[in-house]
């Protein structure tokens, strides 16, 4: 079992290669006094937790101070932000307003298809300078070859989000 | 007067670290885990009833110190020592964590002369000054009391975490002091001059005591190895103290005995 496994592992991670990614996360329109675009970090979670791979995260970086407040994305901070050298490429972005973003993620595919089976986790928090934080965490499967489409709802600080790996045939 | 502030100090700490005083020092950060590129905390410290609010008596400022990520002291910023509470900002100007404690070591005599048993309060370096060393019956005991709390900027690093093997000190077991999160089980070990402190008795209060009827004490216990596994309930700022005693090994050529209390305050956030 073993053995074969070792074999087969290296030729999988090379086909499947790949594929189209996509996120959109919502960010709800709020009636708040103060109101300031939250910061956003979205990552995929491997079984044990630990993360797979960053998706994205927006901050406000053209502030001096902008990095101050991502330690209030806490899980993210505490699991990947506070490792990483800023801004990281292909990941940083600027903060977004009320609204659906459609994120196409397809360059993080070469990340995805080598993972090994398992239940994996697509996490999106979201923390607001004065106001809330929230996570949504979607379970989703993945082999490396079926499709995942998976969806949630946030309550307060995220709207819809949802989640799609097309992996290359 | 430098001296008679160093006294106050050490008759606070060790007041404030009776088991059974309502008494309470601390050391609280006002973040304790940072992001971006210097950040600053600012710091109170205090002896009080209710945790974390300033009630009773303040900390001299020199009885404070800050160890940096590479080891090394850092500069205490605009300190102030008001009636209550004791002030001061640390610029965190390099990733890693940091250290804030208060460490006070004591020396404490007792002895007869004519027939009377007489103390003395000083420390290892008057004791040789006040002439003690051949009195009949004498018995030292050495005290050591640290406070201490920790922030990080950036990744945690443990080379503050080190123990000095001096009196009760909590050493990684795993679990940084930075890096907790409710519901989460955590470990440490506690030590005593270097050593585990085996089924040593510790208590842990979650702040805002003043407005709970119950204070909600956690009593603990240190496993035979030393270890402490706790679970905090809730996401807060913990108060945890632990107090030991035993062999003290010998201060010039005289055999002493070790008393030590060790406080700590911790930050707990949300998942």
């Amino acid at each position: 079992m073993k053995p074969s496994f070792l074999i087969f592992a290296p030729i999988l991670a090379t086909t499947a290669f790949g594929g189209e990614v996509k996120l959109t996360i919502e960010i709800p329109q709020l009636d708040a006094a103060e109101y300031h675009r939250p910061y956003v970090a979205a990552w995929i979670e491997k079984p044990d937790r630990s993360v797979a791979t960053d998706l994205t995260v927006w901050y406000d970086a053209k502030n001096k101070k902008g990095t101050s407040w991502l330690k209030d994305l806490r899980q993210w901070w505490r699991k990947s932000g506070r490792s990483a050298e800023l801004p990281i490429d292909g990941v940083s972005g600027p903060t977004r307003p009320v609204g659906k973003h459609e994120l196409d993620l397809s360059d993080k595919a070469a990340a995805i298809a080598p993972l090994p089976d398992g239940e994996y986790t697509l996490v999106v928090e979201a923390a607001r300078e004065v106001g809330g934080r929230e996570m949504v965490r979607i379970p989703f499967k993945w082999d490396g070859k079926t499709a995942v489409d998976a969806a949630d709802t946030g309550k307060t600080e995220l709207g819809a989000v949802k989640f799609t790996i097309q992996p290359e045939p | 007067m430098k001296r008679n502030t160093l006294l106050t100090t050490v008759a606070l700490l060790a007041f404030a670290v009776q088991p059974l005083s309502a008494h309470r020092f601390w050391i609280i950060p006002s973040s304790s885990v940072l992001s971006g590129e210097h950040p600053w905390v600012t710091v109170d410290a205090a002896i009080s009833n209710s945790l974390f609010f300033p009630d009773h008596a303040s900390p001299g400022l020199d009885s404070l110190s800050v160890l940096g990520p590479d080891g090394k002291s850092v500069a205490l910023q605009n300190g102030m020592k008001g009636q209550y509470r004791t002030t001061f900002d640390v610029e965190l100007s390099q990733p890693g964590t940091y250290k804030i404690f208060s460490v006070r070591d004591g020396l404490f005599a007792s002895y007869t002369e004519n027939g009377e048993t007489k103390r003395w309060r000083g420390d290892t370096q008057s004791f040789a000054e006040a002439g003690l060393k051949d009195k009949a019956d004498l018995k030292l005991t050495r005290n050591n009391s640290r406070v201490e709390t920790f922030v990080t900027a950036g990744e945690p690093t443990n080379t503050v975490l080190k123990p000095s093997g001096e009196g009760l000190e909590l050493v990684l077991d795993g679990t940084h002091p930075n890096d907790l999160f409710n519901g989460e089980p955590v470990s440490f070990v506690l030590q005593f001059n270097g050593k585990p402190a085996a089924d040593t008795e510790i208590t842990v209060v979650k702040g805002d005591d003043r407005y709970r009827n119950e204070v909600g004490e956690m009593k603990l216990k240190t496993d035979s190895t030393g270890k402490l596994t706790i679970t905090f309930p809730e996401a807060g700022r913990y108060w945890l103290n632990a107090s030991a005693e035993g062999e003290g090994g010998e201060f010039e050529g005289i055999p002493t005995s070790s008393r030590s209390s060790y406080t700590a305050t911790f930050e707990v956030l949300p998942q």
